[in-house]
């Protein structure tokens, strides 16, 4: 489903450029967790931008359900990550004059398959699946970061996009809504057969994954 | 509502303040633009309606006849008579009748009068004063002017039934001390008659006031030895605004100069357009500041909204989204300025148009003369428009070039 080989990518410009990812293969397959993990500076999240499509390599080819994706313009590449990926940011993101349900909307109003009266209700359902049935209409700044997190999930999931991305999705949470959050994600994943790509540094959420990728140097090893 | 719509909204509102800037300058604009143009214009009307209502639209005067012209003596020769080409005027109207039964062939001609003029001295009891007599046959002197509003002491009904009566300017019959009733002497040529006042009118054009006198046409023809012939045709129009090519017309057709108002007050119309121009730039500053205000407002956005915009992109936005979104907070702070500015605009011109501000001299006004025009209203929206809108489309593209990878990875310039 999501296929990518041989990836290049260099950081920087003259004396500090870095060879960031040197040659890096990965497939992931629906309804599967896996987990990229490694030290700081190793390629981990640049690897998981180029493979949201948020970034364009060097070198090396990425496929989304058999269409070649890396190589393609701004357009479409923009299309196709609103039809078939979500994120989940480290740090939330939530859009903070927003409320959950706003937040969880966003990407549905921009895609357009759905009436508003649909898109309330879907976001309504993913609100109440990760726990925020009663606080869809608060703003972002009035929940805490365990809840921004969960709305993120929610949100990433708001097209049922086929990949889940998601970058330290825990990495600003204490043990408990680490745990949560991670269950969320999982559970939702595999109900709906949708694979993620989650990169950590937290070895217990590692361990929980269906599988795990270590990488050192632009390279899994 | 769309969604860029609704995100401008949200992004905008969460920057109260400086939105209230850029839209409090973008009010002012739009408000003092529309009252400047309203009083500019409203004084430049008000003094075509006088100079119109004094000296018609168009004055048809001396004839033209063509000077002798080169002369080629053809067939194969080289000879050659050259003279220098132009036209030699004669002075007046010989044939008024038939040219004003020419005159009235026009569709946009809707009255004439004849009127011979001649310089004279009048002669009061206390005083004498250089003059203009100006022979007029009333009716018709009416159909082209708005001497009978501009009558200040007596009445037309006097001057129309006493063959000796006389109409004065106000200055004038102030200088000489006549009242209406008030009897005086035209000299003319050696030649003394008398006449009485029968009404004093006041048109504001000071040169008019003091200097003119209106008689019955057959008492000029007397008074100044002319018993055939016109000094000027005087011509009101159904649309004023056609007197330049009616008058190229008039002088192909009739042989004879015709000057539309708008040569003949040139100097005038020329001074209020460049202030009516200054006035706009002047105003136009604060529209300025509003594009600079709001240039500030959408980079200070774009730099806090940096994250919001790889979030808006990972969810796939498009580079166009981001740039309508930008655009689109410029356009509420415009759409709300123009409209609140409008308002504005209609109250301060109401207010204006009430300020007392007597005014004599080019024309005689006790007020504020403003104009009620669309055309300022869309002038200053417009010119709001294309300044604000200019100031928003450099943020709105740096916000669209943004790449959502270098966000996220925290390498965004």
């Amino acid at each position: 489903m999501l296929r990518c080989t041989d990836l290049q990518r260099y950081l920087g410009q003259g004396e500090g450029r870095v060879h960031v990812l040197k040659g890096v293969s990965f497939e992931a397959l629906r309804g599967q967790i896996y987990a990229i993990v490694g030290p700081s500076g190793c390629g981990k999240s640049t690897l998981l931008y180029l493979l949201g499509l948020l970034d364009q390599p060097d070198g090396g080819q990425i496929a989304i359900n058999g269409q070649t994706m890396s190589n393609n313009d701004d357009a479409a590449r923009t299309a196709a990550r609103g039809a078939h990926i979500g994120f989940v940011f480290q740090f939330h993101f939530l859009m903070l004059e927003f409320t959950a349900l706003e937040n969880v909307m966003m990407p549905m109003r921009k895609l357009g398959r759905l009436t508003p009266p649909q898109m309330a209700e879907r976001a309504h359902e993913l609100l109440a699946s990760v726990g925020l049935a009663d606080k869809t209409h608060r703003l972002g700044t009035q929940l805490s970061g365990g809840e921004q997190q969960r709305v993120a999930v929610a949100r990433a999931l708001a097209n049922s996009p086929s990949i889940i991305l998601a970058d330290e999705p825990t990495g600003n949470l204490d043990v408990k809504n680490s745990a949560m959050v991670f269950d969320l994600l999982t559970r939702l994943a595999k109900d709906h057969g949708q694979a993620v790509i989650l990169v950590t540094h937290n070895p217990d959420i590692a361990n929980r994954c269906d599988f795990v990728r270590p990488m050192r140097d632009g390279v899994f090893i | 509502m769309s969604p860029n719509l609704l995100i401008a909204y949200r992004f905008l509102t969460a920057k109260k303040r400086a939105m209230l800037m850029s839209l409090s300058c973008t009010v002012l604009g739009v408000g003092l633009f529309i009252v400047t143009q309203a009083t500019t214009s409203g004084f430049e009307e008000f003094f075509i309606k006088t100079i119109l209502g004094t000296d018609g639209a168009m004055r048809v005067e001396d004839k033209m006849q063509d000077t002798i012209r080169s002369m080629n003596a053809g067939g194969g020769s080289d000879f050659i008579i050259s003279h220098r080409e132009g036209v030699k005027y004669i002075e007046g109207v010989e044939e008024p009748k038939l040219v004003i039964g020419g005159l009235n062939q026009f569709a946009n001609v809707s009255g004439t009068s004849a009127v011979l003029r001649g310089n004279v001295v009048v002669r009061s009891s206390f005083k004498n004063e250089t003059a203009q007599v100006f022979g007029i046959s009333l009716e018709e002197h009416l159909k082209v002017s708005d001497l009978q509003h501009q009558i200040v002491q007596g009445d037309l009904a006097t001057f129309r039934e006493s063959p000796a009566g006389a109409l004065m300017g106000k200055v004038l019959a102030e200088r000489l001390e006549l009242d209406v009733g008030s009897s005086f002497l035209l000299d003319a040529q050696g030649q003394l008659r008398r006449y009485r006042v029968s009404a004093i009118y006041e048109t504001g054009v000071s040169d008019i006031d003091k200097t003119r006198v209106y008689v019955h046409l057959g008492e000029a023809r007397s008074l100044l030895k002319r018993p055939t012939g016109v000094t000027f045709i005087q011509i009101n129009l159904f649309d004023k605004d056609r007197a330049p090519q009616d008058a190229y017309q008039m002088q192909e057709v009739l042989k004879h100069s015709a000057r539309p108002w708008q040569d003949r007050e040139k100097a005038w119309l020329s001074a209020f357009r460049a202030l009516s121009v200054s006035s706009a730039i002047t105003v136009s500053v604060f529209t300025l500041i509003a594009g600079l205000a709001m240039f500030n407002t959408l980079a200070m956005i774009v730099l806090e909204k940096t994250k919001d915009i790889a979030i808006l992109r990972s969810m796939g936005y498009e580079r166009r989204d981001i740039t309508q979104i930008f655009l689109w907070q410029a356009g509420i702070v415009l759409t709300i300025g123009a409209v609140v500015g409008a308002l504005v605009g209609i109250i301060g011109t109401f207010a204006v148009s009430k300020i007392p501000l007597p005014i004599n001299g080019i024309f005689k006004t006790e007020t504020f003369q403003v104009s009620w025009s669309g055309w300022h209203y869309f002038e200053a929206i417009l010119t709001a428009a294309i300044l604000v809108m200019a100031a928003s489309i450099i943020p709105a593209r740096r916000a669209a070039r943004l790449e959502p990878g270098d966000i996220v990875r925290g390498t965004a310039q």
